[in-house]
């Protein structure tokens, strides 16, 4: 990542402009080519920097107001291929091996479901427990009660651009 | 629930271009027209509808989605275990920093789980550190240690 790449990040990091020719509107805001703007998004994109360019729905907007974290504690051994097939699922948003915390946190794996109701993330929380099977030896689902805050990713414009990426 | 969250009533057009949409927008000179043509609806009909969605946040985003790790930064999960006396006071120290992307309040003895990202990973230890310090709390910090591919589709 340069210096131009950045900007390109700062300009579109609140969403992209709803106009026939977006990448050319943020070309024209940074005063650079409307091919580079778009030959430097297809890297990024190809590196992984942007994950995709798309909509991002309000959960609650489309009725989906259960949000469950669901946590399990599953075989070192196991959980990399069982993790797998968990992210797999379509109800499945998120899924992460993450260290545990004892005797605080005793799972390792994470998977965020979204339904439109508890029943239905409980539904899903049983789905992943008949995958993990006598491979899981604790489970627990928390949760949201509140948003506290949902801004994503905000790079702070004064920084100066990481290096050696 | 966040009144301004509240379902809000969509018809067949608007689920079939948010649905077409969570696959991703390419990158050309009219890209929006390409997806259009997939929806029979005109270039402009779809902006138009966009523009809607946006305004009456449907959406709560439209564009690229970042990935702080890629950029040689660091996004962490971190959590506390907070008195509920002192909820409110933690969580505005939490939301204070520029480097809390999110944070929920969750039922649990944790109950307080927070994303924190950055192009660093010190900038985001950092902020983690100065929670500690501001409220004498231990943050919890759960890093990724494996990522599995996902392929959620919220159906619209």
């Amino acid at each position: 990542m340069d210096a131009i790449d950045r900007e390109i990040i700062l300009a579109t990091q609140d969403g992209l402009p709803l106009e026939e020719r977006p990448y050319h509107a943020v070309a024209a805001r940074l005063a650079i080519a409307p091919e580079e703007v778009m030959t430097r998004m297809r890297t990024m994109l190809a590196r992984g920097v942007i994950r995709r360019i798309g909509a991002v729905p309000n959960h609650y907007a489309l009725g989906y107001v259960a949000n469950g974290m669901t946590v399990w504690d599953v075989a070192d051994d196991r959980v990399d291929a069982l993790g797998e097939r968990v992210g797999r699922l379509d109800f499945v948003s998120h899924c992460y091996r993450r260290p545990r915390r004892p005797p605080l946190w005793p799972y390792n794996l994470f998977a965020m479901v979204h339904g439109h109701d508890r029943a239905e993330v409980e539904a899903g929380a049983e789905a992943i427990a008949h995958l993990l099977g006598d491979a899981c030896i604790g489970r627990d689902i928390l949760y949201s009660s509140r948003i506290l805050k949902k801004t994503g990713l905000r790079l702070r414009p004064d920084t100066a651009a990481p290096s050696g990426t | 629930m966040n009144p301004h969250h509240r379902p809000v009533a969509l018809d067949d057009t608007d689920r079939r271009i948010i649905n077409a949409l969570q696959d991703g927008l390419p990158v050309c000179e009219r890209p929006f027209m390409a997806i259009a043509d997939r929806l029979n609806l005109s270039e402009r009909q779809l902006l138009e509808r966009l523009r809607r969605l946006r305004e009456t946040r449907v959406l709560s985003r439209f564009g690229p989605l970042y990935n702080a790790d890629r950029m040689g930064g660091s996004n962490v999960l971190a959590a506390m275990a907070v008195p509920e006396a002192d909820f409110d006071r933690v969580a505005d120290r939490v939301n204070a920093q520029p480097e809390i992307a999110h944070n929920y309040r969750r039922e649990h003895t944790l109950n307080l789980w927070f994303v924190g990202a950055a192009d660093s990973a010190e900038a985001v230890e950092r902020a983690f550190r100065r929670i500690e310090q501001e409220t004498g709390l231990p943050v919890h910090r759960f890093p990724k240690e494996r990522e599995y591919f996902v392929e959620l589709k919220l159906v619209a």
